[in-house]
């Protein structure tokens, strides 16, 4: 498509498009945290630790969950360069 | 006495016709269809024939055509009717070979007199 | 508690569902239903993802392997929170193409293949079967529970009695609601709303047994948390492999499993609703998991070992005393297991009656499209495919008895779901992917699946014999099921993932790269991967021209309904620029059609129907070349040019047709002026012999009366025709009064056809009518109305040429508009004539046999003008039919 893009965006587009790069990057931390317990285990410590591991996750869900909600809004309704992937 | 032959498909002309060359002596048969014009004209051998230019069935110009073709009514006088204006119907209707040509509304006396005319009388 | 009243609270909930799924239907029908789109419904049907085997079955997990039961959670949520990644594609394409199912994605993506689809029909239903039976083997479970270990005592009737109710309501509700409508795209408001509610009520089940849980019989959080590191759940170690592959596979199928790409996809399908899902949907799985460990944790303190942990969210209230808790916990269960069967049944169901029904009936009888009624075929299909796929796993759960935990079947289901995903992905990103390794692709994942794990899941000698197990088939010791090619050191589940995955993803790229497309796969490819470039004008598949309109709109028809279809082409005719409701066959009408179609009966079956119209799929050499050169600027440039091209001939058309009205029109205007003399001379010449003859004055007196009385006709005659040359010119002139009023079309059509009952008295006439919907208080201007109405009639009268006439008449109420059509069984009005009976004096024989001037319908079309209304021509009927359309209330100012 010989669609003109322009080299520099305007301020508003230009967040937009940051937003969507945190939004692809969102799971690949999400991934990366969630997967951190395989290496802990079989953990230095004796004592179980499942408790603290089942803490851990829960708050790192709940961080991610919190991260989505900030950034959804801000994706949809631009309509302006809907789509055009860089 | 003589025999006049009418195609008209409007119910009401056709029967002021009838009373009028009736009171004159005429004897008329009416007939209200084109298609069945040329099977009447030779089991009647009307002496004149009166004939609509918009007719069901058959138009008047192809019934003209048709006497003229056939030698036995080739000169059977026709008398022709249009409610349509004149000029070119006129034309056609000459072309076609008819006696005489006559727009609607008439005058009784009109039509009388073009029918004596046309019978000779 | 009594089993009655068990029983009875079941069934209070059930009616109760109905109920909200009836009313939802409601009011999406009159289309005050926005609140059943919003997001909010949009995340809680996402929740059919958890089942059962979440909703009992977690704890029972959680109490065998600790926290392994988070990865089918964790899995999800990265889907969820990466929604800009897949989901988003997903659903645009889904929206754009129509998709039915996920069958229908994949068939739809490579070149509308219908073995593709066949082949995930096929896994769908395999996989599915025993979550199924899962889902009544746990509902009927939890009406053991209630039966056995209460003071009150009383046993389960019979617990495959209860199973086959349980199947048999469901059957029902899936019918009812599910099989409505034809169109997957607006439909099926009720399931969906009735999810909604049951997914609040497993959430608040759950929640609330957590509660009591920590609250009542731990204190508090920090007890609990002292109470897990104390409980054997904390001798689990996690196994590295499992926790990857778990989260791996779940994560594959919240997108894959049939359901899910049912709510998803195909009942949702916008992408704002999909943005606020992102982290609601998380959230509501992080509730859900929230407290299965801490159940888990007390359930092992307190109850017996004997106790089945899959049943502690009910067996631990009802331990407690807690009579109401363990009630509500029951209809949580409830409802997480009967949302699943529901929509899973509908997503299957329309899956075979698309892919596997559909096809084989056209091919037993290719002349249906046009002649035979489609849509109840399909739906008739539907409706015995749920019932079919309830009877499977019900069967399922017969056989095998129920009694393997819960998580192994919900896990085996999954990864079968997943083997959909190469093809999905790969579909939807790659547009090198072919249907040649896609069809490879899935076989082998198929049959890796079913090897590896589905068949083993029987157990020793259950269908694979022990000695494989050991030895291998004929003693190949390397392909052995739970050890291939030697691998033998891992986990089975594990095992299973990795080879199906592997060997499928693998089949499916290397058959992509060592195939060539067909030039309609390569199209689909191209508007799948390429779905975000907006105007997508790219090459299309249908040869130009070729198609009649008519034909189309006939087909159209029989499949979305005669409204629905009348609806849709005269949108399409009023974008092209054209009135009435034949909109040209040009091949982006045709394209759009079929995606509308393809709504209802599915990508392939859609296609196949419209070749039997249009001819074989027939793309041009440069539109071929355009494929091939696959230059995106090409490709544009190409499309530019048909664009131009068709615009072209469009205007060309247009141009022609204008034309042909104009002369048409001259050669009228022409006649007219010597209609109108032959229809004022006829008259006024019998008028004029006669008072010539009364004049005279000799008459007898009963001539002069019958000859008064004929001039009297004729005059009136004549006044009726100058009455209708000046009614029509100041209709024409807009300077008609109009006396508005409430009128009732049901009254008016009763005095139109008394009125028009004395056009050819003789004619016996049958009159069709529906009573009911014609109770409709319009306001108008009814003698208006009326004068239109007798005329449409008296012209039924007077030209149906029927041997027995009959005239139905169908009053409809849409958006604040009426229409009333009027058709009859005659020969109707020939295509050609269909443009120019509206004109003045266009009477189509030329004589006057009917004796009217030819100023009737003129007339009809300008009285419906000025009552802000239309009057036309509805092709297609069989007869000559006929649309007034008027607005149910006209203001005076658009008087």
């Amino acid at each position: 498509m010989a669609r003109r893009v322009p080299l520099f965006l305007k301020r508003r587009s230009y967040r937009r498009r940051r937003l969507r790069d945190a939004a692809r990057l969102l799971p690949v931390f999400g991934a990366f945290f969630f997967l951190l317990p395989v290496l802990w285990s079989p953990g230095e410590s004796p004592a179980p630790d499942t408790a603290s591991d089942g803490l851990y996750l829960f708050v790192v869900w709940f961080l991610l969950i919190l991260a989505a909600a900030a950034l959804a809004p801000g994706l949809d309704g631009g309509a302006d360069d809907d789509g055009t992937e860089p | 006495m003589s025999h006049v032959l009418l195609i008209e498909d409007e119910p009401n002309i056709a029967e002021a016709i009838r009373f009028i060359l009736t009171r004159d002596g005429w004897s008329v048969s009416t007939l209200q269809d084109g298609a069945a014009a040329m099977a009447a004209v030779h089991d009647q051998k009307p002496d004149i024939v009166i004939l609509d230019l918009m007719l069901p069935g058959r138009s008047g110009l192809e019934i003209v055509e048709s006497l003229r073709a056939d030698p036995a009514t080739h000169g059977l006088p026709v008398l022709m009717l249009t409610a349509k204006g004149a000029g070119r119907e006129r034309e056609a209707a000459e072309r076609a070979g008819v006696s005489q040509f006559m727009t609607k509304p008439f005058s009784n006396a009109d039509i009388l007199a073009s029918v004596r005319a046309l019978a000779g009388r | 508690m009594p089993f009655n009243i068990l029983v009875l609270t079941c069934v209070t909930y059930v009616a109760l569902l109905f109920l909200v799924a009836f009313v939802a239907e409601r009011r999406a029908g009159i289309g005050r239903a926005r609140w059943l789109r919003s997001p909010a419904v949009y995340t809680l049907s996402l929740s059919v993802y958890c089942t059962a085997w979440t909703f009992y079955g977690a704890v029972g997990y959680a109490a065998r392997s600790g926290l392994e039961f988070l990865t089918i959670y964790l899995g999800p949520t990265l889907v969820f929170i990466g929604w800009w990644w897949v989901l988003r594609k997903l659903v645009r394409i889904g929206r754009k193409q129509r998709v039915t199912s996920i069958a229908d994605l994949i068939s739809s993506r490579f070149g509308k293949s219908n073995l593709l689809g066949v082949i995930v029909t096929l896994l769908s239903v395999v996989a599915m079967t025993p979550y199924i039976a899962l889902q009544l083997q746990s509902v009927t479970q939890s009406f053991g529970v209630f039966a056995s270990g209460t003071p009150e005592g009383w046993a389960l009737p019979n617990r495959d009695a209860t199973a086959i109710w349980v199947a048999a309501g469901l059957a029902l509700f899936s019918i009812l609601f599910g099989t409505r409508k034809l169109d997957a795209k607006e439909q099926h408001h009720g399931v969906v709303t009735a999810i909604a509610v049951e997914a609040v009520v497993k959430l608040v089940a759950l929640l609330a047994v957590g509660g009591f849980v920590v609250w009542g019989l731990a204190d508090g959080p920090s007890d609990i948390f002292r109470r897990i590191t104390e409980s054997p759940i904390s001798d689990w170690e996690l196994q590295p492999d499992r926790w990857f592959g778990l989260m791996f596979v779940s994560a594959a199928a919240v997108i894959s499993l049939p359901r899910m790409f049912h709510v998803m996809v195909v009942e949702g399908g916008d992408e704002s609703h999909l943005g606020r899902a992102s982290w609601a949907f998380p959230a509501y799985l992080m509730l859900m998991s929230l407290f299965i460990v801490p159940i888990a944790v007390v359930g092992l303190e307190r109850m017996p070992s004997s106790a089945n942990p899959d049943m502690f969210v009910l067996t631990l209230p009802l331990q407690e005393g807690q009579g109401a808790l363990a009630m509500l916990a029951f209809l949580g269960g409830f409802s997480s297991a009967t949302s699943m069967v529901i929509v899973e049944a509908i997503a299957l169901a329309t899956m075979v009656s698309n892919h596997v029904v559909m096809p084989v009936w056209l091919r037993l009888r290719p002349d249906v499209a046009m002649t035979g009624d489609v849509r109840g075929v399909v739906l008739m299909a539907r409706r015995v495919s749920i019932i079919a796929i309830l009877a499977l796993g019900y069967g399922y759960y017969r056989m095998s008895g129920g009694s393997t935990a819960l998580a192994s079947i919900g896990l085996i289901a999954f990864v079968g779901a997943a083997q959909v995903l190469p093809a999905m992905l790969g579909g939807i990103f790659w547009r090198g992917a072919s249907r040649f390794g896609a069809g490879l692709g899935l076989l082998m994942g198929l049959i890796v699946w079913a090897y590896t794990l589905f068949l083993p899941s029987f157990g020793d000698d259950g269908v694979i014999p022990a000695h494989v197990f050991a030895l291998g088939p004929f003693g190949i010791g390397w392909l052995r099921p739970q050890a291939l090619f030697g691998v033998s050191g891992m986990d089975p589940l594990v095992h299973a993932i990795v080879w199906s995955m592997v060997l499928n993803a693998s089949a499916f790229a290397l058959g992509s790269i060592f195939s060539f497309p067909g030039p309609v796969e390569r199209m689909q490819g191209a508007a799948f991967v390429n779905v975000f470039d907006e105007d997508q004008t790219g090459p299309q598949g249908w040869a130009r021209g070729k198609a009649e309109p008519e034909t189309l709109l006939m087909m159209a028809g029989r499949i979305l309904g005669e409204e629905p279809a009348l609806g849709f082409f005269e949108a399409e005719a009023r974008r092209q620029g054209k009135a009435g409701f034949l909109p040209d066959a040009t091949p982006e009408f045709v394209e759009l059609l079929e995606r509308r179609l393809a709504g209802s009966v599915g990508a392939a079956t859609a296609h196949a129907m419209i070749s039997q119209i249009v001819g074989r799929a027939a793309v041009t050499v440069e539109e071929l070349m355009a494929v091939a050169n696959e230059t995106a600027q090409i490709m544009e440039y190409s499309a530019r040019l048909e664009a131009q091209q068709d615009e072209l001939t469009r205007t060309a058309r247009q141009l022609r047709e204008a034309n042909e009205k104009l002369t048409q029109l001259s050669i009228q205007k022409d006649a007219f002026l010597s209609q109108i003399s032959h229809e004022l001379r006829t008259p006024m010449t019998s008028i004029r012999a006669f008072s010539e003859i009364l004049t005279e004055g000799d008459l007898p007196p009963g001539m002069v009366a019958q000859y008064g009385r004929i001039i009297h006709d004729e005059a009136i005659r004549l006044t009726r025709l100058l009455d209708d040359l000046l009614d029509l010119s100041v209709l024409e002139n807009g300077t008609v009064q109009l006396n508005l009023g409430l009128a009732n079309i049901q009254t008016l059509l009763d005095k139109a056809l008394a009125a028009a009952g004395s056009t050819k008295p003789e004619r016996v006439f049958t009159i069709i009518r529906d009573l009911p919907s014609e109770n409709l208080f319009v306001r108008t201007d009814a003698d208006r109305l009326l004068q239109v109405f007798i005329n449409l009639i008296s012209n039924a009268r007077k030209y149906c040429d029927s041997d027995s006439p009959e005239l139905k008449i169908t009053v409809r109420q849409r958006a604040g508009r009426v229409s009333v059509d009027f058709i009859d069984n005659g020969k109707g009005i020939p295509k050609e004539s269909q443009a120019i009976i509206f004109e003045k004096f266009a009477r189509l024989s030329d004589q006057s046999r009917a004796g009217g001037a030819g100023l009737g319908l003129a007339i009809c079309r300008e009285v419906m003008a000025n009552l802000g209304g239309s009057v036309s021509y509805l092709p297609g009927q069989g007869g000559a039919a006929f649309r007034a359309t008027l607005p149910l209330r006209l203001d005076r100012k658009l008087a």
